[in-house]
């Protein structure tokens, strides 16, 4: 049971630590380095699933039967790019906060919508 | 060509965001863009008729059978939103011009054009593929263009609202990855008919229901439903008034087509969760929506917010329909989707062409309002009626549907708090009324001229179109009916 | 021994999220996040995950923890407001991670050679692609041509990611640029002169990379990241105006866009023989060197939009990074 299913338990804790960064944490930037584990976590999730014991890496070899399962491989490499693209969309955000408001924490940016 | 409908669907204006990169000027910009807008309505139009006569159209991408290759699939329920949100953004997009270039600087006006057109391509990619996590993948396309749309706004709020959305959405894509993981570990397959016919062997599986879970929770975050509703107001309130006509009008309504989707097509009329019993919960939380947003919505200042939290009550309404659960209850959601695009898109546009006039949006602003800007005025009070369900009205049409569901399935409690709804939302646009037609004009706006053309032209066709679909309803009731039983189909 | 080094790696991102969790220094967070990258890289190794492992590494550990410092260096290294609302998030999190966890239970066990997931779509993949595509690297086949519209999808996100950069952050080429002092490092003559052999050698690597994809772990998305984190070391040593000069945003601009038309319009090809969009078996008489061109073509589509899309990026926010300083 454990050794079934303890690779699982910790990508899931990993996940979690992620998601709470992003709940709790009142900084921009902080929030997005949280979002990020948390992403990478549910990456690591696949790439478990598609691990295969004794097997290789998905390109053919001469003498080799049992590969890893190439299909998560892929649909990670694109979640990753999504993962890239919209942290860059993000930060680019946080640029234009901080301009504009002079802060990156989110408790003086209500205070300051509050403001106006 | 025609075999390639459903795939052109999508790739014309997937393909047209580029291309329209290399466009340096807004203008030039913004007719390529309204072009490929007609073009693709044209082809949901030729799609839906197909559909209609032929079933479902299958399109295997890259020439790969089903499951090993991506597929597209076309049915009444896809030719139907893919119907919904082009006719809408097709109709934004040809107001948009004089609005768009007094809200956004020059340089920027092509690039605005291209994310448009990229939101629109992910939204179409979403309603045609037939692949779950294909869904991802546009969902996150159409994402990234409605974060930086949004973020255009003028005022700086419309960055924080940006940031807001970018989390929540994340975390809700994120959910979404998570339980296509399970699916996948479960099943070995991403296709969603392939999935369909797996997972019934697999009811009784804690993996399932996570699986159905995160699915479930990562939409409603996407669909903004109380209480995930957090990041909407500021964001419709902020963003572009273009923006917020078109997300209003389309994006939401993607997303309860994915929720039925995910319930219906891939778990399953007959799949409920024991844990989560899907329908009570969203009588309820639709039922809260309603009330709450309403409230909300009577003392907001603010007329973009205020509709925006409209709105939050109006997917209220779209998820009691699911709640109940039976068919005629499914069938007021679909109406529903068609009915508020209409409702939302007129009343967006006609505060598009105020904030244009006036700079702004805010009850001080529309005071007297009536008498010089009295077409732009009358279209607000139309669609207002519509959202109130006044008999004639496409808002009627849902409400009736929803009430004769909710008493066909016993749902007494439901009927009085629909129209409890109905009341709280003659308030806001009572409200309106009152400042446009019995107030005194702020000084300085009574030479304030009606609005553009293209505004005027657009959301007149979305009034005319609340009334004309009020009275004969046939086209959304043939086919959200069609819709309908192929969703329930097995489940009878 | 597999399972000490996956533990042994499991347990480090672990401490490396705990800590990135607990530290206030911002700086700190991103070093952590770079290490948290690097280490997930690692494992995918130990995975078999080699094309993710590569990715992961240049993603996580190289193009992330840049933006990140370049954002810090405007905005501020030390985070002021403590948690918000801990017990409501804590409590939201062990429910979400309590079902995630009963999520697993029904799962086939970890590693397990006859689990649906290895057993139905993915056979085809391994048993019958080496034929069907002719290729060795599997991953290569399904990501070019089985699931090719899935990658025109992410080169589109890439794309809409610039865009949106573009859109939020000071004109890029368009209005008066003021010409700065040197601000790169240029005047470091060992610096200088190490960079000017490794460029050469960075944007071979980059071109071995893209056309290597077929054989080993590599491709047009990797090349592009590799490609694009050449100009990025030229653009710290030699200053934003130097190396505009040498690329010219508007070009970027238009390369950017070239690459997803490239991509697509290698799908629209596949019309002309009667055969559906993205199926490369049309572009050649034989359908396996189809699947060739195509995969080539489209791959090239990819490195083009990637690498100008993250150069576009570095210079857009360099250019805020140069502005913020002027401020100030």
């Amino acid at each position: 049971m454990v050794t079934d299913f303890y690779n699982y338990w910790i990508v899931i804790a990993l996940m979690m630590i992620g998601f709470f960064i992003v709940i709790v944490q009142g900084n921009l930037v902080k929030k997005l380095i949280g979002l990020n584990i948390f992403q990478t976590s549910v990456f690591i999730f696949y790439i478990s699933i598609a691990k295969v014991e004794g097997g290789t890496a998905p390109i053919l070899t001469e003498g080799v039967v049992l590969y890893s399962n190439p299909l998560p491989h892929v649909l990670i490499l694109t979640a990753i790019v999504v993962g890239i693209a919209t942290m860059a969309l993000a930060l680019s955000l946080v640029v234009r906060i901080h301009k504009a408001y002079g802060t990156i924490e989110e408790e003086e940016l209500q205070e300051r919508d509050h403001e106006c | 060509m025609l075999s390639h409908l459903p795939i052109l669907q999508v790739i014309i204006p997937l393909l047209a965001a580029p291309a329209c990169l290399l466009l340096d000027r807004g203008r030039i910009a913004w007719a390529f863009s309204c072009a490929v807008a007609i073009v693709s309505l044209a082809i949901s139009l030729s799609l839906l008729h197909q559909v209609s006569g032929a079933g479902p159209l299958s399109y295997e991408l890259g020439g790969w059978d089903a499951p090993w290759g991506i597929e597209y699939r076309i049915d009444l329920l896809s030719a139907y939103v893919l119907l919904v949100v082009n006719g809408v953004a097709t109709l934004v997009l040809v107001a948009a011009r004089s609005s768009v270039a007094a809200e956004i600087d020059e340089a920027k006006q092509p690039l605005f054009y291209v994310l448009y057109m990229l939101c629109l391509a992910g939204l179409l990619g979403i309603i045609a593929t037939g692949d779950i996590f294909n869904v991802f993948v546009f969902l996150e396309i159409s994402s990234l263009a409605t974060y930086a749309l949004i973020a255009l706004g003028r005022d700086r709020r419309a960055l924080w609202a940006a940031y807001q959305y970018l989390i929540v959405g994340t975390i809700g894509a994120t959910f979404i990855l998570v339980g296509i993981g399970f699916l996948y570990s479960l099943t070995g397959t991403l296709n969603m008919a392939d999935l369909a016919q797996r997972l019934p062997a697999l009811a009784e599986s804690a993996s399932v229901y996570a699986a159905f879970a995160f699915l479930v929770v990562g939409v409603c975050l996407k669909l903004a439903l109380f209480p995930l509703h957090l990041w909407l107001p500021n964001a419709y309130a902020y963003a572009p008034s273009i923006v917020t006509a078109f997300l209003a009008a389309t994006a939401t309504k993607v997303a309860v087509y994915l929720l039925l989707r995910f319930h219906f097509s891939v778990f399953g009329a007959s799949f409920t969760d024991p844990v989560l019993p899907l329908e009570g919960i969203f009588l309820v939380l639709g039922i809260a929506g309603v009330f709450v947003a309403s409230i909300v919505a009577i003392f907001e200042d603010n007329i973009k917010r205020l509709f925006a939290y409209s709105s939050v009550a109006q997917i209220g309404y779209m998820v009691i329909g699911m709640g109940i659960g039976s068919a005629t209850g499914v069938q007021a959601t679909l109406l529903h989707l068609f009915n508020h695009a209409l409702m939302k898109g007129a009343l967006f546009l006609a505060l598009a062409a105020v904030v244009y006039r006036l700079g702004g949006a805010n009850f001080s602003h529309i005071r007297g309002l009536g008498r010089t800007m009295p077409l732009t005025m009358a279209a607000i009070v139309v669609a207002g009626l519509s959202l109130v369900g006044v008999p004639g009205t496409v808002g009627f049409i849902t409400k009736w549907y929803l009430v004769m569901a909710a008493i066909n399935g016993s749902h007494w409690l439901l009927v009085p708090a629909i129209l409890l709804g109905s009341l709280l939302a003659l308030v806001y646009v009572w409200r309106i009324v009152e400042a446009a037609y019995f107030s005194e004009p702020v000084a300085g706006t009574e030479t304030c001229r009606e609005a553009p053309l293209g505004l005027l032209l657009a959301m007149w066709l979305l009034v005319i179109a609340n009334v004309y679909f009020g009275l004969d309803t046939r086209l959304p009731v043939a086919a959200s009916d069609g819709a309908v039983r192929l969703l329930m189909g097995g489940a009878g | 021994m597999g399972q000490i080094l996956d533990f042994t790696l499991l347990f480090l991102l672990l401490v490396t999220a705990v800590a990135t969790a607990r530290v206030r220094d911002l700086f700190a967070a991103v070093m952590l996040s770079g290490i948290y990258g690097l280490v997930s890289a690692s494992f995918f190794v130990t995975m078999d995950a080699v094309d993710v492992a590569f990715t992961e590494a240049a993603v996580g550990a190289g193009v992330f923890p840049l933006l990140l410092l370049a954002v810090l260096a405007m905005v501020g290294r030390y985070e002021k407001t403590a948690y918000r609302r801990p017990w409501a998030a804590l409590i939201l999190v062990t429910i979400t991670g309590a079902m995630l966890v009963n999520g697993t239970l029904d799962m086939p066990a970890f590693g397990s050679a006859d689990s649906p997931a290895q057993q139905h779509v993915a056979q085809r993949y391994i048993e019958e692609s080496p034929e069907e595509i002719g290729i060795p690297n599997m991953v290569t086949s399904v990501l070019a041509s089985y699931r090719g519209y899935d990658t025109l999808g992410e080169v589109v996100v890439i794309f809409t990611a610039a865009i949106g950069v573009l859109a939020l952050l000071p004109s890029l080429g368009g209005g008066v640029r003021r010409k700065r002092e040197s601000d790169g490092m240029g005047d470091h003559q060992v610096l200088r002169i190490v960079s000017k052999i490794l460029m050469p050698v960075i944007l071979l690597f980059a071109l071995y990379v893209q056309f290597h994809g077929e054989y080993g772990p590599g491709g047009g998305f990797q090349a592009g990241v590799i490609f694009a984190a050449g100009i990025i070391l030229y653009t710290m040593l030699f200053g934003l105006d130097t190396a505009q000069a040498v690329i010219k945003p508007s070009v970027l601009r238009v390369l950017a866009a070239t690459g997803v038309l490239l991509y697509g319009g290698v799908g629209l090809l596949s019309f002309l023989s009667g055969a559906n969009f993205l199926d490369y078996s049309a572009l050649a008489e034989d359908p396996v060197s189809g699947q060739h061109i195509g995969i080539i073509l489209i791959e090239l589509g990819v490195g083009i939009t990637v690498a100008a899309a993250i150069i576009l990026i570095f210079f857009a926010f360099s250019e805020a990074a140069g502005e913020n300083g002027e401020e100030t």
